[in-house]
């Protein structure tokens, strides 16, 4: 590797700015490639498919692979609206499977640091500290309040985003009304199919620490298993 | 997958190369079967044989730092393969069952 491809791939990864590594294995040769850089249509698709994955690819060619795509993706974050209960197992189990965590809750009795040690408190009004908070691709967003007044604005503005997992919290008939108000509000079918709703696998969970499995689960299975 | 730790291997290669140490970097760029280091993964190595990072959890390390002294003198990368099936990966102990292929590169 030449010192100063480390050098500008150190600096994107400090930058958070997500970025391939392309290494020719025969000759050493590399190359660092953003989103939509490529060249070709399959090579792009590999970039794509390497940051979206999250995963390094080892292009295939006659005996044996011979291009390495290494992703360097910012680091995951979620984000959970309401400081409820269920957001102490979520941000808990969250932080150990490697998301930076920001609880957003404008209502000081909930978000009160020491309901939540060692997690990022954001007691702005939703929409404002979704708009802060910047989503890209690497952010799960996981409304928990129940109340349309703070979930709505923030679901808003997930679904604006490159948010890769939005989930809601809620019955399956909180979760249709839900979904009204949000056709109400300009939104269409396509991004409504991204809401799920009720968040989390159906595997059955009671406790809060068991719906926070469960959620973590399925914000696992659409980072690491994306529909095709 | 700019998981805290590799960064951080990374870091530290940029740091030695800095102080004017020759460095080599061996990244895992393929497994088969059980192998317990993924793809990505990497080995800092400084040219008194101090290194950071692992490729393998323990198993081939000492092979690959060999390999990576000998890449910093030569200038030129190369493509290593561990396996069951080979007789010297054999010897330094692949135990788990799998195959890692390791692409080991001079930082220069």
């Amino acid at each position: 590797m030449k010192t100063e491809t480390l050098e500008t791939m150190l600096a994107e990864i400090e930058a958070k700015r997500p970025v391939v590594l392309v290494t020719d294995l025969e000759t050493g040769e590399q190359r660092l490639l953003h989103r939509g850089d490529g060249g070709t249509e399959s090579k792009r698709a590999d970039v794509e498919r390497a940051l979206r994955v999250d995963t390094c690819v080892a292009a295939d060619a006659e005996g044996g692979p011979q291009v390495f795509y290494q992703p360097f993706n910012p680091p995951l974050r979620m984000i959970l609206i309401g400081a409820v209960h269920i957001a102490q197992p979520l941000s808990a189990m969250a932080t150990l499977a490697g998301y930076e965590v920001t609880i957003v809750d404008p209502r000081e009795s909930f978000a009160a640091a020491d309901r939540f040690p060692g997690v990022t408190l954001n007691l702005e009004w939703p929409d404002a500290a979704m708009e802060s908070l910047g989503l890209d691709q690497r952010c799960a967003v996981v409304t928990l309040t129940h109340d349309p007044k703070l979930d709505d604005p923030a679901l808003q503005v997930a679904l604006r985003s490159d948010a890769f997992f939005v989930g809601c919290l809620g019955s399956k008939k909180t979760h249709a009304s839900r979904l009204r108000r949000l056709a109400k509000a300009g939104f269409a079918e396509s991004d409504l199919a991204r809401v799920k709703g009720p968040v989390g696998l159906p595997i059955g969970s009671r406790s809060p620490a068991e719906i926070a499995v469960s959620v973590l689960a399925q914000v696992t299975e659409t980072l690491r298993k994306p529909a095709p | 997958m700019a998981d805290r730790s590799e960064t951080e291997v990374l870091l530290e290669a940029r740091n030695w190369k800095t102080e004017g140490h020759r460095v080599a970097l061996a990244t895992v760029v393929k497994t088969w079967g059980s192998s317990p280091r993924p793809a990505g993964s990497h080995l800092a190595v400084r040219d008194d044989g101090f290194f950071l990072g692992s490729v393998s959890g323990g198993c081939v390390e000492g092979a690959v730092i060999e390999e990576a002294l000998d890449v910093m003198k030569t200038g030129l990368s190369k493509v290593l393969e561990f396996s069951v099936t080979n007789e010297r990966a054999w010897e330094v102990g692949l135990a788990c069952g799998g195959t890692v292929r390791i692409f080991v590169e001079p930082v220069q």
